[in-house]
């Protein structure tokens, strides 16, 4: 048992605060945090970039990965949420989809192993800019006091019910939908962060000379396992992010009558 | 109940960490009861769903994603929930 009072876990902080390296000081201080997140945008500008520079008829190689990327959100997420209309949205979600996704996957990168969305700043803002577009979107659409009236007021509820029907509309729509948006990118990566440096910290603890090397495979495995599991969560976590973008613009759009 | 006062008196900061640490398990365990059983319905009958239809298996996967998605969010703010709570 002495093997297992080696096994330290480091507090939370240790695992999603790095240190500023460059401009530290000032409100701009670099960290790994930021290097992922920079290089996400290169890297999402970078892939469009190298598949529209020599677009060619019959699409192959980049171009063709980016082309299926489009479709993929054109059918599998404006057309199912939004309809014909939310074609104008198909740029915004696309990158956005993108930059989530590339700072995701790099939890799982050698070296790096820090999912940028790990930490709450840039999720919330991402939720932030979805709340100011879906709330646009609506006062655009359906004029300030509609817009208010078929959120606050769901049509085919009976009158006196609205006493506890509006108060919960209000706190669902305006404060729990952005919250929820963010929290659920933050926490799955920060989750997945967590499952993956407790298996590795166990792997190093159990790398011992006594009898208890044995379990020690069986860690192993399952921190490789849960690694290819990781990536299907950082694509799967950039998809329901962008198409619940694309539900909440939807509804603005769109609402039941 | 005096022994307990004895002892936060002793070693109220020991004490202390070892109450949030039980109150943080409570926290997360509570909190994901609900979205369990909410994300097995959601899942249990897009399957029955799928196999029923297998034709519209791609809207039904949406949706079952959408609805995972709205069950499971609950489960992270008790998650998230779990680093707020301090002692």
């Amino acid at each position: 048992m002495t093997i297992l009072g080696q096994l330290d876990f480091p507090p939370i902080s240790h695992l999603t605060r790095w240190p500023n390296f460059w401009f530290e000081g000032t409100p701009f201080a670099v960290n790994k945090t930021v290097l992922i997140y920079i290089a996400a945008v290169v890297l999402t500008l970078a892939f469009f970039f190298a598949a529209g520079r020599r677009a060619q008829l019959v699409p192959k190689g980049v171009q063709n990965m980016a082309e299926s990327s489009l479709e993929f959100v054109r059918d599998g997420i404006i057309l199912q949420t939004m309809g014909p209309e939310g074609m104008r949205y198909l740029p915004f979600l696309t990158a956005m989809f993108f930059f989530i996704f590339f700072a995701n996957i790099f939890e799982i990168v050698p070296f790096i192993q820090f999912p940028g969305n790990a930490s709450f700043a840039v999720p919330l803002i991402l939720a932030g800019l979805v709340w100011i577009i879906f709330n646009v979107v609506g006062v655009v659409r359906q004029g300030p006091f509609g817009y208010l009236k078929n959120e606050l007021f769901p049509p085919g509820v009976p009158k006196a019910l609205y006493l506890l029907v509006t108060p919960i509309e209000f706190v669902s729509v305006f404060l729990v939908r952005p919250f929820s948006l963010a929290i659920r990118l933050f926490a799955n990566m920060l989750a997945g962060h967590l499952i993956l440096a407790t298996f590795a910290l166990l792997c190093a603890a159990l790398f011992s000379t006594t009898l208890l090397v044995v379990i020690l495979p069986f860690s192993f495995g399952l921190l490789i396992a849960l690694t290819a599991f990781e990536i299907l969560v950082a694509g799967l976590q950039a998809f329901i992010f962008t198409i619940l973008t694309g539900v909440y613009v939807g509804s603005s759009m769109n609402p039941e009558h | 109940m005096l022994d307990l006062v004895l002892l936060a008196q002793q070693g109220a900061g020991e004490l202390q960490s070892g109450l949030t640490a039980i109150g943080r398990g409570i926290v997360y365990g509570g909190a994901a009861i609900g979205p369990g059983i909410g994300i097995g319905l959601v899942v249990g009958n897009a399957i029955t769903a799928m196999a029923r239809q297998p034709e519209s298996a791609g809207t039904v996967r949406t949706t079952m994603f959408l609805g995972i998605a709205f069950t499971e969010a609950l489960a992270l703010f008790g998650f998230v929930l779990t680093f707020i709570v301090s002692g």
